[in-house]
């Protein structure tokens, strides 16, 4: 899942959302990654938080060895994804943030890859 | 007590140190703040594994160097192996594993975060303990209750953002440079700190956690206004300044607001700061009057040790002394959580 915003769009609020719906035990586990570039947290599937918001090329992105975790089964959240678009696999779900209120935000899902574009049909 | 070199590499610096019982300091290098950058022909990418990979043995071998020692005079290697980077902490523990099989010494794993609050010890040359330790850095918010060296409890840690993370964060929405912490800071010395009314998360709450998200936002609302994506250009150079006082006041308010409350819940009088957040003039001149006004002792390291670094591994010493050793089985933790103060 590749989430896409500004500063304040609430990426890592919407990471702990989802955590949340994987059922995670403790949420407040799931902080920014920003500094740590990947977090991993136990769930119902294992789930990878990672952040390309202080990388300098896609090529440290890659290093982190992120496509060992994007086939591993498990959830990949990628914060500041639209940063490291090369990177990212060739089928997935963009959420792109954009800040519409002090406190509301507006949420645009686009499906990328066959797979996902059935999902988001069938409204999953 | 032999010589101990210790390895750091749980983020972005690659570092090595010496030292010996007491604890002394013999040697203390991190890359990034040495001329060793010339050797790889000035390219060391920020992160990446490989970056520690190519720079670990060079500042092994300065460390050495730095304190008059071979190889073969060191007794003990101590390493970082939690928390931090999955692959870069790898990096450091493969290393450190394969120095103490070759020369048949003992490993010792230090925790980062411990080593952090170590560093204030390192820097006092006495026990600061029982202490209130506040580690505040790129990655970290936390309070905790530290008994000892190596027993911490804790008291609570952000929930979000850790505190040099939303510098930096600020710094960038305010066009400032990088790293944010010194940037915000010298920006800040020609602001008003209650220029903008900003929020302050929790502070009048019991607990002891923290959120600067909202406060980076705060400041990109009061930049640019909801409307606007993103805010350009840089505002005008008094809105700025302003700007970057108001934020680093609303942080320090906070950080010296729950260090007092953790001082008496505890019932503790003495206070230790690491982490590179606590070079911020204005969060140590805020600490200080807080722990004269609670009447307490208030320890923070200098600067070469508030930032990330070999020498604080040096509460491996501690660890000597109560046998704790790592077996070569030893693996790197990427993620920490310390139990809750009971």
């Amino acid at each position: 899942m590749a989430l896409v915003g500004q500063l304040g769009a609430g990426k890592t609020h919407l990471a702990r959302a989802i955590a949340e719906g994987l059922g995670i035990a403790d949420s407040r586990a799931v902080t920014s990654p920003t500094f740590v570039l990947v977090q991993e947290y136990a769930a119902r599937l294992p789930i990878y938080h990672f952040d390309a918001y202080r990388l300098h090329t896609q090529a440290e992105f890659a290093d982190l060895g992120v496509h060992e975790y994007f086939e591993s089964g498990g959830v990949c959240l990628v914060e500041w994804a639209d940063r490291v678009p090369d990177c990212l696999p060739a089928e997935h779900l963009r959420i792109a943030l954009y800040i519409a209120g002090e406190t509301s935000r507006r949420a645009e899902i686009t499906a990328i890859g066959s797979a996902y574009e059935r999902l988001v049909e069938r409204g999953e | 007590m032999p010589n101990i070199l210790a390895i750091e590499t749980s983020c972005d610096e690659t570092a090595a140190a010496v030292f010996t019982d007491e604890p002394r300091i013999l040697s203390n290098v991190v890359a990034s703040q040495t001329e060793l950058h010339a050797r790889f022909g000035g390219v060391v990418p920020e992160v990446a594994a490989r970056a520690h990979l190519q720079r670990l043995l060079p500042i092994v071998d300065e460390a050495l160097a730095r304190a008059n020692l071979r190889l073969e005079d060191i007794g003990c290697i101590a390493v970082h192996n939690t928390p931090g980077l999955v692959g870069a902490l790898l990096v450091g523990v493969s290393a450190a594993k394969v120095l103490a099989l070759v020369l048949d010494v003992p490993l010792i794993a230090v925790n980062h975060i411990e080593s952090h609050i170590y560093a204030a010890r390192l820097a006092a040359e006495r026990d600061i303990f029982p202490c209130v330790g506040l580690v505040v850095s790129g990655g970290h918010t936390v309070l905790f209750h530290c008994r000892d060296a190596l027993r911490f409890d804790l008291l609570g840690g952000t929930l979000d953002d850790a505190a040099g993370e939303a510098f930096d964060k600020v710094a960038s929405l305010l066009g400032l440079g990088f790293p944010g912490g010194p940037a915000v800071e010298r920006e800040a010395a020609g602001g008003q700190a209650d220029a903008v009314k900003l929020p302050r998360s929790f502070l009048h709450d019991e607990r002891l956690d923290f959120s600067f998200s909202g406060l980076k936002t705060a400041v990109l609302y009061a930049l640019a206004g909801q409307s606007q994506p993103r805010p350009e250009p840089p505002p005008p150079s008094q809105r700025r300044a302003d700007l970057a006082a108001s934020f680093q006041k609303a942080v320090v308010d906070v950080l010296v607001a729950k260090s007092s409350q953790a001082l008496r819940r505890t019932g503790l009088k003495r206070l230790a700061v690491g982490g590179g957040v606590a070079a911020n003039g204005c969060l140590r001149s805020a600490l200080e009057a807080m722990a004269r006004d609670e009447g307490a002792e208030l320890f923070i390291p200098p600067l070469s040790l508030c930032t990330d670094n070999a020498a604080m591994a040096a509460v491996a010493v501690e660890k000597w002394r109560r046998n704790e050793w790592a077996s070569l089985a030893l693996d790197a933790v990427p993620s920490w959580t310390p139990s809750p103060a009971t």
